[in-house]
């Protein structure tokens, strides 16, 4: 049994005749101690795909309108109130793109861990266990920063600190939304490379958000690639990176600058993604697509597996 | 000496914080911080009322009713009262000069309860001596000191603005924060409740509330109701503002970090949106607290408040509502003088909080 197990999801904003369609038809596994990636554009589906895992996407205006998810066995969009406050820092922590913005500006960052300590830990609040946490995670001097206001933090401790907060109450699995998306690029070094080695020690499973390939291959297991709020093609890191098969993954290795070669413009992928709701018919990438043919467009091609693992959602990868 | 030395010490020096900062910024304004203080020592002495008071609030000195202020001299090195006589026609009184008393400290007279609950005898100052009485703001139309009742009011008054703040702001931030956070429906109905309650005339909805109870309650049962009145109309206005703020604070990030971490909705409110208001609550909670003391002093005036013989600044002014009186014992108008003094003071400690509260005004 996988840890998680996302069954064809589908997320609806708003309702009736105005609903917009968000997450249409993800399915998703992640297994113990796995790191998968989940990669797309701004407005895919990926955060409210990661979010929907805790149920924490507000309804209204959203809406599950089918699928299921089952962590642990379990479906978390049947769970009552009660277990999902279990399971939500119990089983699965967040951890999200603007560490700043994620502290509690007016609490001392000891009395945060703590409070996460609280809830799924009690007999462990103590300051003793928060420092031990905050040296886990790589902060100096954890014994005077625990007395530290947010504001009193670079964004990389602030950032340590909400991975010590999610890491508080030994989680199964961490769900990184675009954690290192507002930090410069040698911190988002450190703590990726603070996430891999954690994930190595507790043996926890990874769910890493990023509009980064260039995460991918340092972190990723397996690879999903989301776009207009389905995925179009789920494989194994390394075989994405070195054979993309969907003319979608293509064209964004294409657009990845190159550190060699002369410097031309840089490639675009020509047009711009649908607006949720505005979705054209069939496959949704077949406007901007080098390769579509008109039956492109009669209906939405499924994800196949064409491959040992590879799934992709085009029957014209070859 | 170890080279290390400095570097650790740069870390183990902890930076200011938020409170600290805006303590700092308080003290640098002088207005705020005499307001402070003048509210500081009218509370202490509010708290030993019993004890600075010469008399009992209800003692009735029936030879000497409006009896004018009578200030002790320096006759060689002690204070002393003069012996006061009563002149024919409507209370007039001549010092009597070479017939004086002492003034002593820590004397024993009228028995009264420490904190409610002491009984003692033994008052700060006096003469001991029923024919030389200490009046320093004159008597009433009963004879009694007005200073004494005033002391005894100022426990009524002074503390009905503030457990009348903590009562309206606690309901109002908790219903507040409901409204913003659940929004909806919830949010609806909070809010047309408000408008409901606001869009009454205070004073109207004073009266009216004040006649859905029953006449000839106790003293403390009055007390009580004027607290629940006047709480009643002042949560409203609070439950807008923290609404509003509530509806910006729960789209934060940290919001849906707690959420994540497993947190409930009631303790998301209390423990991280509300706590992020404060600063404005405790700026809002000192200039309002005025409103409380104004609006007993104002049922208290009406006759609907605290009733004789028990003493409110309230029903003291209502002695002083006449013009002759007015003219004649000018001294009547003590509690006036009094609410206007812990008025403003409210009023300058919370322009100097709100200032020291805006960082950005630095």
């Amino acid at each position: 049994m996988n840890l998680l197990e996302i069954k064809n999801l589908k997320m609806d904003f708003g309702s009736g005749a105005d609903a917009l369609r968000a997450v249409d038809g993800v399915s998703l596994t992640i297994g113990t101690g796995e790191t998968v990636c989940l990669v797309g554009e701004s407005g895919c589906g990926k955060t409210v795909t990661a979010l929907s895992i805790g149920k924490l996407v507000p309804t209204p205006p959203a809406n599950s309108v089918g699928g299921e998810i089952r962590l642990n066995g379990r479906d978390v969009l049947k769970m009552s109130n009660a277990e999902l406050r279990s399971i939500r820092g119990g089983v699965v922590s967040y951890v999200f793109q603007e560490p700043g913005a994620s502290l509690n500006p007016v609490f001392r960052v000891g009395n945060q861990i703590k409070e996460s300590l609280k809830l799924h830990k009690p007999e462990k609040a103590t300051n003793e266990e928060v420092i031990r946490l905050l040296k886990l995670v790589g902060i100096p001097a954890p014994e005077s920063r625990i007395k530290n206001y947010p504001f009193e933090m670079s964004g990389g401790m602030q950032q340590r600190v909400m991975i010590a907060m999610a890491l508080a109450s030994e989680p199964k699995l961490l769900v990184a939304d675009e954690p290192t998306t507002a930090l410069d690029v040698t911190i988002q070094a450190q703590i990726l490379e603070l996430l891999s080695e954690l994930k190595q020690r507790l043996g926890m499973a990874i769910l890493l958000i990023t509009h980064n390939l260039g995460i991918v291959g340092d972190m990723a297991d397996r690879v999903a690639v989301m776009y207009a709020g389905q995925i179009v093609e789920l494989s194994p890191a390394k075989e994405l990176l070195r054979r993309p098969l969907h003319p979608y993954t293509r064209a964004l290795m294409a657009s990845v600058p190159k550190l060699h070669g002369d410097a031309d413009r840089l490639s675009a992928i020509p047009g711009n993604v649908p607006r949720i709701g505005n979705f054209p018919p069939g496959c949704r990438f077949a406007p901007r697509c080098p390769i579509a043919k008109p039956e492109c467009s009669a209906q939405i091609p499924e994800l196949v597996e064409v491959e040992a693992g590879r799934f992709v959602r085009c029957p014209f990868w070859k | 000496m170890n080279a290390t030395t400095p570097i650790q010490n740069s870390i183990a020096e902890q930076p200011l914080s938020p409170w600290q900062l805006f303590w700092r910024r308080l003290k640098q304004r002088r207005i705020a911080m005499v307001g402070g203080v003048i509210l500081i020592l009218l509370y202490l002495v509010a708290l030993f009322a019993g004890f600075v008071a010469p008399y009992s609030y209800d003692r009735q000195d029936r030879d000497r009713f409006f009896h004018p202020p009578t200030w002790p001299r320096l006759s060689g090195f002690r204070l002393v009262i003069p012996r006061y006589e009563q002149l024919p026609g409507d209370f007039n009184y001549r010092a009597v000069p070479a017939d004086t008393r002492p003034v002593h400290w820590f004397v024993r007279g009228d028995e009264y309860k420490l904190f409610g609950l002491i009984p003692a005898t033994i008052h700060l100052f006096g003469t001991g001596d029923e024919r030389y009485p200490v009046y320093l703001l004159g008597t009433d139309q009963f004879g009694r000191d007005v200073l004494s009742r005033l002391l005894s009011g100022s426990q009524i008054s002074l503390s009905i603005g503030i457990i009348g703040i903590l009562l309206s702001f606690t309901l109002g931030m908790i219903i507040g924060g409901i409204s913003g956070y659940f929004s909806g429906w919830t949010d609806t109905l909070i809010m047309r409740l408000c408008e409901l309650i606001m869009s009454i005339p205070a004073l109207y909805l004073i009266i009216s509330l004040r006649a859905t109870f029953p006449p000839g309650m106790s003293s403390a049962q009055l007390y009580a109701m004027i607290i629940i009145i006047l709480s009643f109309i002042g949560w409203a206005s609070m439950a807008r503002v923290i609404r509003g703020m509530t509806l910006s604070l729960r789209e934060q990030q940290f919001v849906l970090a707690a959420r994540a971490l497993g947190q409930t909705h009631l303790k998301v409110i209390v423990r991280h949106i509300l706590p992020n208001t404060f600063s404005y609550v405790i700026v809002a909670a000192t200039l309002s607290v005025p409103y409380y003391i104004l609006g007993e002093v104002v049922l208290s005036f009406l006759g609907v408040g605290i009733q004789e013989p028990n003493a409110s600044w309230g029903n003291m002014l209502t002695a002083a509502q006449n013009t002759e009186y007015l003219r004649n014992y000018p001294w009547l108008l003590a509690p006036g003088a009094a609410i206007f003094i812990t008025v403003l003071a409210f009023n300058f400690l919370g322009d100097g909080l709100r200032d020291a509260a805006d960082t950005k005004a630095l």
